[in-house]
Protein backbone atom coordinates (compact mmCIF):
# COMPACT_ATOMS: atom_id res chain seq x y z
CA UNK A 1 0.00 0.00 0.00
CA UNK A 2 2.74 2.24 0.20
CA UNK A 3 4.52 1.89 -2.65
CA UNK A 4 1.01 3.14 -4.31
CA UNK A 5 0.93 6.15 -2.26
CA UNK A 6 4.61 6.93 -3.45
CA UNK A 7 3.48 5.82 -7.25
CA UNK A 8 0.84 7.86 -6.68
CA UNK A 9 3.04 11.00 -5.13
CA UNK A 10 5.63 10.64 -7.71
CA UNK A 11 2.84 10.62 -10.72
CA UNK A 12 1.43 14.09 -9.11
CA UNK A 13 5.37 15.05 -9.08
CA UNK A 14 5.53 14.20 -12.67
CA UNK A 15 2.64 16.11 -13.53
CA UNK A 16 3.47 18.95 -11.87
CA UNK A 17 6.78 19.14 -14.02
CA UNK A 18 4.76 18.41 -17.26
CA UNK A 19 1.52 20.56 -16.77
CA UNK A 20 3.95 23.60 -14.96
CA UNK A 21 2.41 25.86 -17.60
CA UNK A 22 -0.13 28.54 -17.31
CA UNK A 23 -4.15 27.12 -17.10
CA UNK A 24 -6.22 30.02 -17.68
CA UNK A 25 -9.01 29.38 -15.28
CA UNK A 26 -11.16 30.52 -18.18
CA UNK A 27 -10.38 27.43 -19.87
CA UNK A 28 -13.97 25.50 -19.25
CA UNK A 29 -13.07 22.89 -21.35
CA UNK A 30 -10.88 21.60 -18.55
CA UNK A 31 -12.98 22.84 -15.86
CA UNK A 32 -15.62 21.22 -17.59
CA UNK A 33 -14.34 17.58 -18.18
CA UNK A 34 -13.02 17.57 -14.75
CA UNK A 35 -15.72 18.39 -13.64
CA UNK A 36 -18.44 15.49 -14.93
CA UNK A 37 -16.15 13.23 -14.62
CA UNK A 38 -15.89 13.97 -10.90
CA UNK A 39 -20.10 14.53 -10.96
CA UNK A 40 -20.71 10.94 -12.89
CA UNK A 41 -20.12 7.50 -11.85
CA UNK A 42 -17.49 5.78 -14.01
CA UNK A 43 -18.91 3.71 -16.28
CA UNK A 44 -16.86 0.70 -17.76
CA UNK A 45 -13.58 0.01 -18.36
CA UNK A 46 -13.32 1.45 -21.60
CA UNK A 47 -12.23 4.42 -20.97
CA UNK A 48 -15.34 6.07 -21.21
CA UNK A 49 -15.13 8.47 -18.48
CA UNK A 50 -16.94 11.49 -19.73
CA UNK A 51 -14.48 14.18 -20.56
CA UNK A 52 -11.73 13.15 -18.72
CA UNK A 53 -9.62 10.81 -20.77
CA UNK A 54 -10.04 14.03 -23.64
CA UNK A 55 -9.44 16.46 -21.02
CA UNK A 56 -6.48 17.85 -21.50
CA UNK A 57 -6.25 17.56 -25.26
CA UNK A 58 -9.92 18.45 -26.32
CA UNK A 59 -11.74 20.96 -25.47
CA UNK A 60 -12.79 23.22 -27.92
CA UNK A 61 -11.23 21.38 -31.35
CA UNK A 62 -9.17 23.68 -31.84
CA UNK A 63 -6.81 22.80 -29.26
CA UNK A 64 -3.26 22.17 -30.54
CA UNK A 65 -3.27 25.08 -33.06
CA UNK A 66 -4.08 27.67 -30.59
CA UNK A 67 -1.87 25.93 -28.17
CA UNK A 68 0.99 27.04 -30.79
CA UNK A 69 -0.55 30.48 -30.91
CA UNK A 70 -1.29 31.70 -27.64
CA UNK A 71 -0.14 29.62 -24.23
CA UNK A 72 -3.38 31.02 -22.47
CA UNK A 73 -5.60 28.91 -24.28
CA UNK A 74 -6.68 26.72 -21.67
CA UNK A 75 -6.58 22.81 -21.98
CA UNK A 76 -4.88 23.07 -25.04
CA UNK A 77 -1.92 24.17 -23.88
CA UNK A 78 -1.20 20.75 -22.30
CA UNK A 79 0.37 20.22 -25.34
CA UNK A 80 2.92 23.03 -24.75
CA UNK A 81 4.47 22.96 -21.69
CA UNK A 82 5.32 26.89 -21.71
CA UNK A 83 6.92 26.47 -18.31
CA UNK A 84 8.30 29.91 -18.14
CA UNK A 85 4.90 31.66 -16.97
CA UNK A 86 5.37 31.64 -13.23
CA UNK A 87 1.93 32.47 -12.50
CA UNK A 88 -0.14 28.66 -12.30
CA UNK A 89 -3.67 28.58 -11.37
CA UNK A 90 -6.29 26.26 -12.47
CA UNK A 91 -6.92 22.30 -13.03
CA UNK A 92 -5.21 19.95 -14.94
CA UNK A 93 -6.16 16.13 -15.91
CA UNK A 94 -3.25 14.20 -16.40
CA UNK A 95 -3.16 11.20 -18.92
CA UNK A 96 -4.29 8.31 -18.37
CA UNK A 97 -1.43 5.60 -16.66
CA UNK A 98 -1.52 2.50 -17.07
CA UNK A 99 -0.81 0.42 -13.96
CA UNK A 100 -0.96 -3.03 -12.92
CA UNK A 101 -4.11 -2.53 -11.12
CA UNK A 102 -5.94 -1.01 -14.32
CA UNK A 103 -6.09 2.74 -15.87
CA UNK A 104 -5.35 5.48 -13.21
CA UNK A 105 -5.97 9.10 -14.34
CA UNK A 106 -5.24 12.11 -11.30
CA UNK A 107 -6.38 15.47 -11.75
CA UNK A 108 -4.48 18.58 -9.79
CA UNK A 109 -5.99 21.65 -8.86
CA UNK A 110 -3.01 24.30 -9.01
CA UNK A 111 -3.70 27.32 -6.95
CA UNK A 112 -0.78 29.92 -7.22
CA UNK A 113 1.84 27.41 -8.29
CA UNK A 114 1.04 25.22 -5.34
CA UNK A 115 -1.34 21.92 -5.65
CA UNK A 116 -4.70 22.80 -3.70
CA UNK A 117 -6.21 19.98 -4.49
CA UNK A 118 -5.61 16.24 -6.05
CA UNK A 119 -7.76 14.26 -7.61
CA UNK A 120 -8.45 10.72 -8.81
CA UNK A 121 -10.74 10.67 -11.90
CA UNK A 122 -10.42 7.34 -13.23
CA UNK A 123 -9.48 4.66 -11.09
CA UNK A 124 -9.37 0.38 -12.08
CA UNK A 125 -12.62 -1.25 -12.10
CA UNK A 126 -12.88 -3.19 -8.88
CA UNK A 127 -15.71 -3.90 -6.51
CA UNK A 128 -18.37 -1.05 -5.92
CA UNK A 129 -16.37 1.00 -3.61
CA UNK A 130 -13.58 1.86 -5.85
CA UNK A 131 -15.82 3.50 -7.97
CA UNK A 132 -16.41 6.30 -5.11
CA UNK A 133 -12.62 7.66 -6.15
CA UNK A 134 -14.23 9.34 -8.57
CA UNK A 135 -15.80 12.11 -6.15
CA UNK A 136 -12.38 12.18 -3.78
CA UNK A 137 -11.26 15.42 -3.01
CA UNK A 138 -7.94 16.33 -0.36
CA UNK A 139 -8.35 18.28 2.71
CA UNK A 140 -6.12 21.24 2.33
CA UNK A 141 -4.37 22.62 5.47
CA UNK A 142 -5.46 26.21 6.42
CA UNK A 143 -2.27 27.36 7.12
CA UNK A 144 -2.93 30.11 10.01
CA UNK A 145 -6.17 29.25 11.63
CA UNK A 146 -8.79 31.25 10.21
CA UNK A 147 -12.66 32.72 10.89
CA UNK A 148 -14.79 30.28 9.07
CA UNK A 149 -16.40 33.74 7.03
CA UNK A 150 -12.74 34.48 5.98
CA UNK A 151 -12.54 30.89 4.77
CA UNK A 152 -15.21 31.19 2.16
CA UNK A 153 -16.81 27.78 3.53
CA UNK A 154 -20.61 26.51 2.85
CA UNK A 155 -20.20 24.02 5.41
CA UNK A 156 -18.96 23.06 8.58
CA UNK A 157 -17.50 19.48 9.51
CA UNK A 158 -16.88 18.61 12.78
CA UNK A 159 -17.73 16.35 15.54
CA UNK A 160 -21.44 15.83 15.62
CA UNK A 161 -23.12 19.17 16.64
CA UNK A 162 -25.95 18.90 19.00
CA UNK A 163 -29.11 20.59 18.54
CA UNK A 164 -28.33 22.54 22.22
CA UNK A 165 -24.74 23.36 20.63
CA UNK A 166 -25.96 24.61 17.48
CA UNK A 167 -26.70 28.40 17.99
CA UNK A 168 -22.86 28.57 19.32
CA UNK A 169 -21.49 26.70 16.42
CA UNK A 170 -20.18 28.10 13.13
CA UNK A 171 -22.41 26.46 11.08
CA UNK A 172 -25.34 28.39 12.63
CA UNK A 173 -23.41 31.24 11.77
CA UNK A 174 -23.00 30.11 7.99
CA UNK A 175 -26.75 28.82 7.86
CA UNK A 176 -27.90 32.65 9.18
CA UNK A 177 -25.10 34.25 6.87
CA UNK A 178 -26.83 32.63 3.97
CA UNK A 179 -30.58 33.85 4.93
CA UNK B 1 -35.46 21.15 -17.40
CA UNK B 2 -34.85 23.01 -20.83
CA UNK B 3 -33.81 25.71 -19.20
CA UNK B 4 -29.76 25.12 -18.55
CA UNK B 5 -28.73 28.43 -19.30
CA UNK B 6 -31.05 29.54 -17.03
CA UNK B 7 -28.94 27.67 -14.14
CA UNK B 8 -25.51 29.07 -14.39
CA UNK B 9 -26.32 32.63 -16.17
CA UNK B 10 -27.11 34.97 -12.64
CA UNK B 11 -25.38 32.70 -9.58
CA UNK B 12 -27.50 33.62 -6.79
CA UNK B 13 -26.68 32.97 -3.16
CA UNK B 14 -27.79 29.52 -2.27
CA UNK B 15 -30.64 28.66 -0.61
CA UNK B 16 -30.49 27.96 2.60
CA UNK B 17 -32.66 25.48 5.61
CA UNK B 18 -32.09 24.84 8.78
CA UNK B 19 -34.38 22.37 11.29
CA UNK B 20 -33.65 20.07 13.61
CA UNK B 21 -34.11 16.27 14.31
CA UNK B 22 -32.58 13.20 16.18
CA UNK B 23 -31.33 15.99 18.78
CA UNK B 24 -28.99 17.66 15.92
CA UNK B 25 -29.33 20.37 13.75
CA UNK B 26 -29.56 19.58 9.69
CA UNK B 27 -28.46 22.05 6.77
CA UNK B 28 -29.41 22.27 3.81
CA UNK B 29 -27.74 24.67 1.14
CA UNK B 30 -29.21 24.61 -2.34
CA UNK B 31 -27.73 26.40 -5.42
CA UNK B 32 -28.69 26.32 -8.87
CA UNK B 33 -32.72 26.40 -10.42
CA UNK B 34 -34.89 25.20 -7.23
CA UNK B 35 -33.51 27.05 -4.38
CA UNK B 36 -36.85 28.64 -2.95
CA UNK B 37 -39.60 27.27 -4.97
CA UNK B 38 -42.43 24.99 -3.76
CA UNK B 39 -39.93 22.27 -5.66
CA UNK B 40 -37.50 22.94 -3.32
CA UNK B 41 -39.83 23.62 -0.35
CA UNK B 42 -41.30 19.82 -0.91
CA UNK B 43 -37.59 18.45 -1.65
CA UNK B 44 -36.55 19.85 1.79
CA UNK B 45 -39.93 18.31 3.56
CA UNK B 46 -39.33 14.95 2.26
CA UNK B 47 -35.72 15.12 3.68
CA UNK B 48 -36.74 15.82 6.88
CA UNK B 49 -39.50 13.63 6.81
CA UNK B 50 -37.15 10.86 5.91
CA UNK B 51 -34.99 11.51 8.97
CA UNK B 52 -37.77 11.96 11.17
CA UNK B 53 -39.18 8.79 9.96
CA UNK B 54 -35.47 7.03 10.35
CA UNK B 55 -35.51 8.34 14.22
CA UNK B 56 -38.91 6.53 15.18
CA UNK B 57 -37.08 3.63 13.86
CA UNK B 58 -33.69 3.85 15.27
CA UNK B 59 -33.36 5.97 17.99
CA UNK B 60 -31.61 4.72 21.34
CA UNK B 61 -32.74 7.88 23.18
CA UNK B 62 -37.03 6.88 22.25
CA UNK B 63 -38.08 4.04 24.29
CA UNK B 64 -40.30 3.10 22.29
CA UNK B 65 -38.50 2.71 18.79
CA UNK B 66 -37.93 -0.55 17.49
CA UNK B 67 -34.16 -0.76 18.30
CA UNK B 68 -34.74 -0.25 22.01
CA UNK B 69 -37.36 -2.92 21.81
CA UNK B 70 -35.12 -5.02 19.68
CA UNK B 71 -32.42 -4.15 22.61
CA UNK B 72 -34.51 -5.45 25.64
CA UNK B 73 -35.31 -8.18 23.59
CA UNK B 74 -38.98 -7.51 22.97
CA UNK B 75 -39.14 -8.11 19.02
CA UNK B 76 -36.77 -9.57 16.70
CA UNK B 77 -35.34 -8.55 13.54
CA UNK B 78 -38.49 -10.21 12.07
CA UNK B 79 -40.51 -7.80 13.54
CA UNK B 80 -38.40 -4.66 12.31
CA UNK B 81 -39.10 -3.12 9.19
CA UNK B 82 -36.57 -4.11 6.31
CA UNK B 83 -34.23 -0.89 6.99
CA UNK B 84 -33.07 -2.46 10.19
CA UNK B 85 -31.39 -5.46 8.75
CA UNK B 86 -30.02 -3.23 6.07
CA UNK B 87 -28.31 -1.07 8.54
CA UNK B 88 -27.48 -4.29 10.86
CA UNK B 89 -25.72 -5.67 7.39
CA UNK B 90 -23.66 -2.22 7.22
CA UNK B 91 -22.51 -2.57 10.76
CA UNK B 92 -21.42 -6.20 10.22
CA UNK B 93 -19.24 -4.93 7.52
CA UNK B 94 -17.98 -2.21 8.94
CA UNK B 95 -17.17 -4.30 12.14
CA UNK B 96 -15.50 -6.65 9.99
CA UNK B 97 -13.80 -3.70 7.88
CA UNK B 98 -12.41 -2.40 10.87
CA UNK B 99 -10.70 -5.30 12.40
CA UNK B 100 -13.50 -4.81 15.55
CA UNK B 101 -12.53 -1.40 16.72
CA UNK B 102 -16.30 -0.66 15.18
CA UNK B 103 -19.43 -2.28 16.29
CA UNK B 104 -22.98 -1.55 16.31
CA UNK B 105 -22.93 -3.91 19.99
CA UNK B 106 -20.69 -1.87 21.80
CA UNK B 107 -19.62 -2.68 25.87
CA UNK B 108 -21.99 -0.68 28.26
CA UNK B 109 -20.73 0.25 32.01
CA UNK B 110 -21.26 -2.62 32.96
CA UNK B 111 -19.56 -4.61 30.22
CA UNK B 112 -22.54 -5.91 28.69
CA UNK B 113 -22.92 -5.27 25.38
CA UNK B 114 -24.84 -2.55 24.17
CA UNK B 115 -27.01 -2.56 20.63
CA UNK B 116 -26.43 1.32 19.41
CA UNK B 117 -26.36 1.44 15.65
CA UNK B 118 -26.19 5.03 15.48
CA UNK B 119 -22.56 4.97 14.18
CA UNK B 120 -24.13 3.52 10.99
CA UNK B 121 -27.40 5.05 11.05
CA UNK B 122 -26.80 8.74 10.86
CA UNK B 123 -24.79 8.66 7.41
CA UNK B 124 -27.10 5.96 5.90
CA UNK B 125 -30.15 7.95 6.45
CA UNK B 126 -28.64 11.47 5.04
CA UNK B 127 -27.72 9.51 2.11
CA UNK B 128 -31.85 8.11 1.78
CA UNK B 129 -33.04 11.52 3.04
CA UNK B 130 -31.00 13.31 -0.09
CA UNK B 131 -33.05 11.11 -2.51
CA UNK B 132 -35.62 13.63 -2.57
CA UNK B 133 -33.03 16.60 -3.15
CA UNK B 134 -31.50 14.20 -6.28
CA UNK B 135 -34.88 14.50 -7.84
CA UNK B 136 -34.36 18.52 -8.13
CA UNK B 137 -33.97 18.89 -11.88
CA UNK B 138 -30.29 21.22 -12.40
CA UNK B 139 -29.84 21.54 -8.32
CA UNK B 140 -26.85 21.36 -6.61
CA UNK B 141 -27.10 20.27 -2.94
CA UNK B 142 -24.94 20.14 0.15
CA UNK B 143 -27.40 18.23 3.03
CA UNK B 144 -25.46 18.45 6.46
CA UNK B 145 -26.88 16.60 9.80
CA UNK B 146 -24.84 17.82 12.46
CA UNK B 147 -21.25 18.09 10.85
CA UNK B 148 -21.58 15.48 8.11
CA UNK B 149 -22.79 15.96 4.84
CA UNK B 150 -23.40 15.16 1.27
CA UNK B 151 -23.04 16.89 -1.78
CA UNK B 152 -23.82 17.00 -5.13
CA UNK B 153 -23.12 19.45 -8.01
CA UNK B 154 -24.08 19.07 -11.66
CA UNK B 155 -23.53 22.33 -12.71
CA UNK B 156 -20.90 22.42 -14.93
CA UNK B 157 -20.10 25.94 -14.37
CA UNK B 158 -20.12 26.14 -10.37
CA UNK B 159 -17.30 25.67 -7.82
CA UNK B 160 -17.41 23.40 -5.42
CA UNK B 161 -19.21 23.16 -2.30
CA UNK B 162 -16.39 23.98 0.27
CA UNK B 163 -16.22 22.15 3.18
CA UNK B 164 -14.52 23.74 6.32
CA UNK B 165 -13.08 21.06 8.67
CA UNK B 166 -13.70 22.23 12.43
CA UNK B 167 -10.33 22.73 14.77
CA UNK B 168 -11.03 20.20 17.41
CA UNK B 169 -9.22 22.18 19.85
CA UNK B 170 -11.66 25.16 18.91
CA UNK B 171 -14.47 24.78 17.18
CA UNK B 172 -14.84 28.21 16.08
CA UNK B 173 -12.15 28.07 13.93
CA UNK B 174 -11.50 25.73 11.08
CA UNK B 175 -8.02 23.76 10.32
CA UNK B 176 -8.83 22.82 6.70
CA UNK B 177 -11.21 23.09 3.31
CA UNK B 178 -12.48 20.11 1.53
CA UNK B 179 -13.44 20.97 -2.27
CA UNK B 180 -16.39 18.54 -2.82
CA UNK B 181 -18.04 19.09 -6.27
CA UNK B 182 -19.85 15.44 -5.55
CA UNK B 183 -19.37 13.23 -2.81
CA UNK B 184 -19.73 12.76 1.21
CA UNK B 185 -17.32 14.48 4.07
CA UNK B 186 -18.27 12.65 7.91
CA UNK B 187 -15.87 14.20 11.09
CA UNK B 188 -15.70 11.82 14.40
CA UNK B 189 -14.27 13.35 17.33
CA UNK B 190 -15.25 14.23 21.07
CA UNK B 191 -15.30 17.98 20.58
CA UNK B 192 -18.76 18.55 21.38
CA UNK B 193 -20.05 15.76 23.37
CA UNK B 194 -17.59 14.66 25.33
CA UNK B 195 -16.02 10.95 25.07
CA UNK B 196 -18.91 9.21 23.36
CA UNK B 197 -16.91 7.26 20.65
CA UNK B 198 -15.19 4.30 21.99
CA UNK B 199 -12.89 1.14 20.34
CA UNK B 200 -15.74 -1.72 20.52
CA UNK B 201 -12.55 -4.05 21.12
CA UNK B 202 -11.91 -2.47 24.74
CA UNK B 203 -14.55 0.20 25.30
CA UNK B 204 -12.19 2.64 26.17
CA UNK B 205 -11.86 6.13 24.70
CA UNK B 206 -9.75 6.05 21.88
CA UNK B 207 -6.34 7.46 22.90
CA UNK B 208 -4.25 10.10 21.14
CA UNK B 209 -6.52 11.46 18.54
CA UNK B 210 -8.81 14.32 18.02
CA UNK B 211 -10.83 13.85 15.00
CA UNK B 212 -10.88 11.82 11.88
CA UNK B 213 -12.39 13.52 8.72
CA UNK B 214 -12.87 11.05 6.17
CA UNK B 215 -14.26 12.00 2.40
CA UNK B 216 -15.66 9.15 0.37
CA UNK B 217 -18.23 8.75 -2.64
CA UNK B 218 -21.22 8.21 -0.06
CA UNK B 219 -22.17 9.60 3.46
CA UNK B 220 -22.81 6.22 4.60
CA UNK B 221 -19.26 5.27 3.26
CA UNK B 222 -18.11 8.64 5.62
CA UNK B 223 -19.52 8.39 8.35
CA UNK B 224 -18.39 4.81 9.37
CA UNK B 225 -15.15 4.78 8.65
CA UNK B 226 -14.43 8.38 10.43
CA UNK B 227 -15.78 6.44 13.23
CA UNK B 228 -14.07 3.26 12.67
CA UNK B 229 -10.43 5.73 12.22
CA UNK B 230 -11.41 7.77 15.45
CA UNK B 231 -11.70 4.00 17.01
CA UNK B 232 -8.40 3.11 16.05
CA UNK B 233 -6.92 6.32 18.17
CA UNK B 234 -2.66 6.30 17.14
CA UNK B 235 -3.54 3.89 14.82
CA UNK B 236 -6.09 6.19 12.90
CA UNK B 237 -4.25 7.53 9.92
CA UNK B 238 -2.82 4.31 9.21
CA UNK B 239 -6.17 2.79 9.09
CA UNK B 240 -7.58 5.22 6.96
CA UNK B 241 -4.82 4.48 4.57
CA UNK B 242 -5.70 0.80 4.20
CA UNK B 243 -9.20 2.04 2.56
CA UNK B 244 -9.91 2.12 -0.73
CA UNK B 245 -11.50 5.56 -2.30
CA UNK B 246 -10.85 7.79 0.76
CA UNK B 247 -9.33 10.34 1.68
CA UNK B 248 -8.87 12.49 5.02
CA UNK B 249 -7.54 14.61 7.67
CA UNK B 250 -6.23 13.20 10.96
CA UNK B 251 -5.87 15.91 14.18
CA UNK B 252 -4.24 14.48 16.66
CA UNK B 253 -4.26 15.26 20.64
CA UNK B 254 -1.11 17.74 20.36
CA UNK B 255 -2.80 19.34 17.49
CA UNK B 256 -0.45 18.06 14.78
CA UNK B 257 -2.32 16.43 11.74
CA UNK B 258 -2.02 14.25 9.42
CA UNK B 259 -3.51 13.73 5.61
CA UNK B 260 -4.51 10.80 4.37
CA UNK B 261 -4.32 10.63 0.37
CA UNK B 262 -6.69 8.11 -1.40
CA UNK B 263 -5.25 4.95 -2.16
CA UNK B 264 -5.81 2.18 -4.78
CA UNK B 265 -7.12 -0.99 -3.53
CA UNK B 266 -5.32 -3.74 -3.21
CA UNK B 267 -6.78 -7.13 -5.18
Amino acid sequence: MKRIVLWLMSTVTVLVLVFGYHTSTSSTATAAGGRSSLAGPLTGGTGAVPGSAAAPTSGSGSGPSAAGSSPSAGSAAAASPTAGTSATSGTVTGDVAQTRWGPVQVQLTVTSGKITDVAVVQYPNGNGRDQEINSQALPILIQETVQAQNAQIDMVSGATVTSDGYLQSLQSALDRAGL
Amino acid sequence: MTHPEAVSDQPRPPGRYVQHVMGMPISLALRGRHTDDAAALAAWTDVMDVLRAVDRVFSTYRADSYISRLGRGEIGLEDCPPEVAEVFALGAAAEHDSGGAFSIRLPGPDGRLVLDPSGVVKGWAVERAAASLRGLAETDFCLSAGGDMTCRTLDPGALPWRIGVEDPADPRRILAVVPVFTGAVATSGTAHRGGHLVDARTGEAPAGVASVTVVAGSLTSADVDATAAFAHGPGAARWLETRPARSGLVVWEDGTTTTVAPVLPAR
